[in-house]
């Protein structure tokens, strides 16, 4: 009985995306092919531990969710006493001969540039990653019903608007994907660093399912190295969760953090994606960039190990690409490895992100370094004002109770 | 294929200048060699508006754009696409044609 329902379970992980882009496909429809997909995996519940599991559940379901498909137009055509439109998504001809999957379709869908961020990120957790809406709302701090709302009002908007149902034209297709992935590399975030203190400060269900994603997108294209770049991200940073906050519920920063309890595994693999992206000799995006220098950070032993100029080449290569301030602040961190705190913390004051926590977290550290107490401590307090995370506002604390030198209490 | 509305969004009376007239122009051929074109047109200044209420016995005239807002609409093109990308990428022209921000939004289906 649990095998079966461990063998659903797993079938559910691996099928749903294809019992939905497939019924997506053939009737056009969203809405049904969401709700029929939903039954089957429940007839699928019910069934299966009395008949025995079908040797090829896969098939066995995108045949029940159709049968059930066909039922319901059936019964809807006859109310409406008249025949329902069987494509409703425009089916025009595919752009790309050797990229030919429903979900691949499926997934441009839902990460449509026309939707609004969060409802894409919604529609893709939902449709292509088969969560409930109530683990959805829940994972992003949502009402329910106002979850349940933003993917039917979704749903209608693919429908009246007439987003199309598959892969986009070869002129549309790099900025397309680079949007499926923005999609997924939120998922990550937010899952890696909770960005409300309400949440858990790291959430490995959401972390486990955008690299499950990103997974699926890379068999979908194997050929696109930004989709492999972000995968190698995802698990060099997802080998480090399990360091990265402490018993008590603190962040632990790269530097102090327990090294053996790393993930090799994954370590190995994304590894072996970044020596397979740089095999290619092509220019790097930011995603593979970004990959790399994690790589760095994963193959020392420690911070001191750390090969810290390639990590700033790396981040002069990514500044190139975007010279955004965020960037400009995470290649400081790794100058001042480099350089030393008093250059780094030149270039940190010249960037403006006055209202962002990891500015005023990174200053604060610079300024401790430097032995200027009070104003690292003033950083502190602006950056414990400004961090959402749990752990990363116990980190906070905890360090800036640590400065030797109080300041003149006045009294 | 459907039929969108493009709506040109724009915060000022001017009118177009020479050079964005000419970038229509060779828009509007465009949409309709490739069988594109509906209808496009430009509208007079919003304080051109009257307000008609038709509902209720005597129709009833009330002066001026129905919303006072920053920005409104200054001209539109309806056009037929077979999908939203490519009424996207149509709209994109437009707007860079027009030199203005263009809102895009699909008329009901049957």
């Amino acid at each position: 009985m649990t095998d079966v329902g461990e063998l659903i379970a797993r079938t559910h992980r691996a099928e749903w995306a294809r019992v939905v882009a497939t019924l997506a496909r053939r009737f056009g429809d969203l809405d049904i092919a969401e709700e029929m997909a939903a039954e089957a995996f429940a007839t699928a519940v019910e069934r299966w531990p009395l008949d025995g599991v079908p040797p090829n559940p896969g098939a066995w379901l995108t045949t029940t969710a159709h049968r059930r498909a066909i039922d319901r137009i059936r019964r809807e055509a006859r109310r409406e006493e008249k025949h329902r439109e069987a494509l409703m998504l425009s089916d025009t001809p595919e752009p790309l001969g050797a990229i030919d999957d429903d979900r691949l379709r499926l997934v441009f869908t839902c990460c449509h540039p026309a939707l609004a961020m969060e409802t894409r990120v919604a529609l893709t957790l939902r449709l292509v990653g088969g969560l409930t809406v109530p683990e959805i709302a829940h994972a992003f701090l949502v009402q329910e019903t106002a979850m349940g709302q933003r993917i039917t009002r979704a749903k209608a908007k693919i429908k009246a608007a007439r987003i199309p149902y598959r892969v986009p034209s070869r002129e549309d297709l790099p900025a397309r994907v680079t949007g499926v992935l923005a999609v997924l590399y939120l998922i990550f975030n937010e899952g890696y660093l909770a960005s409300d203190p309400g949440q858990d400060a790291v959430r490995g269900d959401l972390t486990a399912e955008a690299i499950r994603l990103t997974r699926l997108v890379r068999a979908l294209l194997p050929a696109d190295g930004e989709v492999a770049g972000l995968l190698a991200l995802m698990l060099l940073t997802e080998a480090r969760r399990a360091a990265r906050v402490s018993t008590s519920g603190e962040l632990v920063t790269l530097g102090e953090q327990d090294r053996g309890a790393w993930d090799r595994e994954l370590i190995a693999e994304g590894h072996a994606l970044v020596r397979a992206r740089l095999a290619t000799g092509q220019a790097p995006g930011r995603y593979q960039i970004l990959a790399a220098i994690n790589a760095v950070h994963t193959d020392a032993r420690d911070l001191r190990d750390t090969d810290w100029s390639q990590v700033v080449a790396l981040y002069d290569q990514l500044v190139r690409l975007d010279p955004s301030p965020i960037v400009r602040l995470n290649r400081a961190i790794a100058v001042a490895e480099l350089d030393g705190p008093e250059v780094a913390l030149a270039e940190v004051d010249r960037l403006p992100l006055e209202g962002y926590h990891a500015f005023h977290a990174t200053r604060a550290d610079l300024l401790r370094r430097l032995g200027r107490s009070v104003q690292s401590r003033a950083a502190y307090d602006r950056a414990i004002g400004l961090a959402g995370n749990t752990a990363e506002t116990a980190y906070l604390i905890r360090r800036r109770g640590q400065l030797t030198d109080l300041p003149p209490t006045g009294r | 294929m459907a039929q969108y509305l493009v709506s040109v969004l724009f915060d000022s009376n001017d009118l177009a200048t020479d050079e964005e007239m000419a970038a229509i122009d060779v828009f509007n051929e465009q949409l309709q060699a490739n069988g594109h074109w509906v209808f496009a047109g430009g509208l007079a200044s919003p304080d051109t508006a009257t307000v008609i209420d038709g509902r209720d016995g005597q129709p009833v005239f009330t002066d001026g754009p129905y919303l006072e807002s920053k920005e409104h609409v200054a001209g539109f093109w309806i056009i037929e696409a077979p999908d939203l990308d490519v009424a996207l990428r149509l709209a994109a022209q437009g707007s860079k044609s027009c030199n203005r921000r263009v809102e895009l939004r699909p008329f009901l289906g049957e």
